[in-house]
């Protein structure tokens, strides 16, 4: 019996990937630990190892299939003295994969709506590598299948829900009476018309309820009829946009963001970095141990400024306040197609040499998409930076489950009073945003205190 | 310490646990199962599979009896030779008993024989086993594990319940019985009263009676088998007492004198009367209780609550490593919610995606008394109790082709539906065979199926489910052959 390579799960949250590339073909042998594909998921590019030593016997899902389901049969490896006739029956065994060998399989439920509305549930490999995929139909009501029970069927219609707008947590993504009962609390998926008047009814229970009623905005085929056809090209999603998409919703939605603006002078910090950098060491070739950025010693900060402000420090649950033991830095990194927060851990800890060179170790590796899920999953800030495009100010939305972060304008040269007197400094301007269920006014105002502190009195840092 | 370490330690081995045990064992965690007595618990040994083969036997028994009204004739008479009865039935039970053990070891599933018991969280103590197997029964199964100290990551109590006693009537296993001493009688009781109206109490009084005995039923609430649903609760009582079985509802047993081979109880009446009973055996099945004691449960902190353990919808206790299932953790008493619960329980360990708590509106329950009983969800009286608009339907076993040719035309089917939304929400039925059927429902309520979708069912003709559909139409005024 050939082995089938399954869709590997590469985090927890991973319900399903793109098949980037295939590095080997039909035929060829690879023994364990061999790099065979390249995954795609929501952030990250990530390699698939070979578990089982064989020749690769049948390649199932084509490089460039999207929305690949976590512990679909990929391909199948034909053990030693197999050939390829024995390939039949595990194909044919794999259009319904053994519970006992894939037991994650059936039920993994295709939770992002996304998927069940954008990509039928056909066989990834069924469908040929179509790198450019037709544009979404612009589609009413009657687009593909939602797989929905009857009663939940019944009880959306009466209630006036889109069923499109829910996600289904039954067997294999199907809706069911739970889920239409919970859109309903949380007001998910009511239709344009009914939204007004069912926002309105929510007011007095949106103090108890933070998921409070969510309008689903504008629907595609809204959107495409205010454009003639043919003026625009439709660019299809990748995991990172739709991930981008639903979670800053999400956070906007469902977090109270509050601001607060502070500027900072940077004059002296300047002076240290230039000295700093001045005496790294340099080895044979020239090069210096580390060359600090601003941003690195604004990470180095912000993450003090968080360990003398502990209850700044947290992430809001229902449950309870989460008040984090360690100052863990996202720091947003844009690259092509969006945007990665990779996060500095304990940075609080660290020097800022430390700091600087993992910086550019993971914004290099974000780049070409190569970070590891638990170097971007988690942390308790992040830091967003700006100042290099010349903004001067902005404020940023916080990633949950952060309850703050810090965006950082342009460091520039401003006039200032200074004793009475009118003086040129070089200021920065940060915004932090928080979320005023974890950390209210006063208390950011005390964050933002002691970054600013940090910030002009830079050797306070080194100590 | 790799033999002694395991991803998953199940205590007991009945339904509930040994379902847990494969379950686990196919989603690729080591695991171990301890069992002190008998392979596949209290069900399958003391329990619903013994009494189902018994009532088997009183089934054939009471056809025979009605012989002639299919045409047919029997010279003679027939009787039953209760040591055959008793041994039948403990043949089906060792068999499954042994079909356990293979499963086990098909599985690769550690059995480990003894007392457990939780030393801190991972860690359980294994005694000697204070229970000696009850032949017929088989042996200890070969290649089992001992005494001895192991650890598990997570460990799962499934060590399910027992008889409940009421003081002063304490079963002595001669004159007083429970379920134990009544599955594998030596005489057949002439005369019997059966305290407790539940499944077990009328089940056995079902048996007994038709075993030839007297047999009188005494139930404190207002009617036989307390859960089920007025109607067809009252419906079975008087198929029951057609039968010659007497029941005594709002009544109570205050006291038992003993006699030297016989018992009498004192039974109170509702209207306060002091009713003498004297009978050769009373059965004692007024509920069961959890086997919560001697696993040192306490000393680490699990909490409980009147003889159960508290759980989460998962099987999760309030000390993180310790899990429980089945009729330890609470009601409904029964192996299939056991069984679903541990599989829940296992696969939240083990990460599975898309698991979710029961639905306890969705677990049927089964009575295999002549006639059966079986349900699922609300009864009317609970829907209306929950301010439900709600619509209900009947169809009578009277009017069923199938039912009429089996000589069984005495039964009824009730099916309850919210009135705004069509969901199913109860559906009860008495008569026979019901319990084969009641499943139609259940995966019927499962589906989430609303009235409409059970309508365009296709039914076979002739069999009894075509009553099911019956009772669908009746509850929107489309019933066909009434």
């Amino acid at each position: 019996m050939p082995i089938k390579i399954l869709m590997p799960a590469l985090s927890p949250t991973m319900e399903e990937g793109n098949l980037a590339r295939w590095l080997v073909k039909e035929g060829d042998t690879v023994s364990s630990g061999d790099v065979i594909a390249e995954i795609e998921t929501d952030k990250a590019t990530m390699e698939v190892e070979a578990v089982d030593e064989g020749k690769v016997g049948k390649i199932l899902v084509a490089e460039g299939t999207e929305g690949v389901k976590v512990n679909e049969v990929i391909a199948l490896l034909l053990e030693e003295g197999e050939d390829a006739s024995s390939l039949d029956g595990a194909a044919k065994a794999d259009a319904a994969p053994a519970e006992a060998e894939a037991p994650a399989k059936s039920e993994a439920p295709a939770k992002s709506e996304a998927s069940a509305k954008s990509e039928p549930s056909t066989p990834a490999a069924a469908e040929p590598a179509a790198p450019a995929k037709a544009p979404p139909a612009p589609a009413g009501d009657k687009g593909e299948r939602i797989f929905a029970s009857p009663l939940a069927r019944r009880l959306a219609a009466q209630d006036g829900l889109d069923l499109a707008a829910i996600s289904g947590s039954g067997p294999h993504g199907r809706i069911v009476k739970r889920d239409v009962d919970e859109a309903l609390k949380s007001g998910t998926g009511r239709k344009g018309a009914d939204a007004p008047k069912a926002a309105a009814a929510d007011k007095p229970a949106a103090a108890e309820a933070p998921k409070a009623a969510a309008p689903s905005g504008m629907a595609d085929s809204q959107v495409l009829k205010l454009f003639e056809e043919g003026s625009y090209e439709v660019v299809p999603h990748d995991n990172m946009r739709k991930t981008i998409a639903k979670r800053l919703t999400e956070s906007k939605q469902t977090v109270p963001h509050f601001y607060l603006t502070v500027d900072c002078e940077l004059d002296a910090l300047l002076a240290l970095r230039a000295q700093l950098n001045d005496a790294a060491p340099k080895d044979k070739d020239g090069k210096p141990a580390y060359k600090l950025s601003v941003n690195d010693m604004v990470i180095k900060a912000h993450a003090l400024a968080l360990k003398a402000v502990p209850a700044a420090n947290a992430s809001w649950t229902d449950g309870g306040m989460l008040v984090h033991k360690h100052a863990d830095v996202g720091v947003a990194v844009a690259i092509e197609g969006g945007l990665i927060t990779p996060i500095i851990r304990r940075a609080d800890e660290k020097t800022l040499s430390a700091i600087s060179n993992e910086m550019k170790d993971l914004a290099g590796r974000a780049r070409s998409r190569k970070l590891q899920p638990q170097e971007y999953q988690g942390g308790t800030t992040s830091v967003s930076n700006l100042g290099m495009f010349g903004i001067k100010d902005f404020a940023a939305v916080i990633n949950p489950p952060h309850a703050t972060i810090l965006a950082v304008g342009a460091g520039e040269q401003r006039a200032v009073v200074k004793n009475g007197a009118l003086a040129i400094a070089t200021v920065m301007s940060v915004t932090l945003s928080t979320d005023h269920r974890a950390v209210d006014g006063a208390l950011g105002a005390e964050l933002m205190s002691a970054f600013r502190q940090l910030i002009e009195n830079p050797m306070s840092m080194l100590v | 310490m790799s033999g002694t370490s395991y991803d998953v330690i199940i205590i007991g081995s009945g339904p509930g646990g040994y379902v847990t045990a494969i379950r686990a064992a196919q989603l690729g965690l080591k695991t171990a199962i301890v069992e002190r007595e008998h392979l596949g618990g209290i069900c399958l040994n003391w329990g619903c599979i013994p009494t189902k083969a018994l009532l088997r036997s009183a089934e054939i028994l009471d056809h025979a009896n009605h012989a002639k009204s299919y045409g047919l004739k029997l010279e003679g008479k027939m009787t039953a030779d209760v040591k055959d009865v008793v041994a039948r039935s403990r043949g089906v039970s060792a068999r499954l008993n042994g079909g356990v053990a293979f499963l086990m070891k098909k599985n690769k599933i550690d059995v480990i024989w003894g007392e457990a018991k939780l030393t801190k969280p991972g860690e359980i103590s294994v005694g000697k086993s204070t229970k000696p197997v009850v032949e017929p029964q088989n042996p200890v199964p070969k290649g089992v594990k001992g005494e001895g100290t192991y650890t598990a990551k997570h460990v799962i109590v499934a060590t399910g319940a027992r008889p409940r006693a009421l003081p002063g009537i304490e079963p002595d296993g001669k004159l007083i019985w429970t379920y134990f001493e009544a599955m594998k009688p030596d005489v057949m009781p002439k005369s019997l009263v059966v305290m407790g109206s539940g499944a077990i109490g009328i089940e056995f009084a079902s048996f007994y009676r038709s075993m030839g005995a007297e047999v009188t039923v005494v139930e404190v609430m207002p009617q036989v088998m307390p859960v089920e649903d007025a109607e067809i609760s009252a419906f079975a009582r008087k198929q029951l007492e057609k039968r010659g079985l007497k029941i005594l509802t709002e009544a109570k047993v205050a006291k038992v004198e003993k006699g030297a081979n016989s018992v009498t109880a004192h039974v109170e009446t509702k209207d306060g009367k002091v009713e003498k009973i004297t009978a050769d055996r009373l059965i004692s099945a007024v509920g069961v209780q959890g086997n919560i004691e001697g696993l040192g449960l306490e000393a680490l902190g699990v909490k409980t609550d009147r003889g159960c353990i508290v759980i989460d919808g998962y099987g999760k206790t309030n000390v993180p490593g310790i899990y429980a299932i089945g009729d330890v953790a609470g009601p409904p008493m029964l192996a299939h919610k056991a069984e679903h619960e541990g599989v829940i329980c296992i696969e939240k360990i083990a990460g599975v995606p898309g698991v979710h708590p029961m639905e306890k509106g969705r677990i049927p329950g089964c009575t295999y008394c002549n006639p059966q009983v079986a349900s699922v969800g609300l009864t009317e009286a609970k829907a209306k109790e929950q301010g439900r608009d709600i619509r209900v339907g009947r169809y009578s076993f009277a009017a069923n082709g199938k039912a009429i040719a089996l000589g069984e035309d005495q039964g009824l089917i009730k099916t309850i539906f919210d009135k705004k939304t069509g969901e199913l929400i109860g559906a009860h039925m008495v008569g026979a065979e019901v319990t084969e059927l009641i499943q139609g429902f259940v995966v019927a309520m499962n589906l989430e199926t609303t009235e409409e979708e059970l309508m365009h069912t296709i039914f076979p003709h002739p069999t009894l489910s075509e009553m099911m559909k019956e009772s669908v139409l009746d509850a929107y005024g489309r019933v066909l052959n009434a």
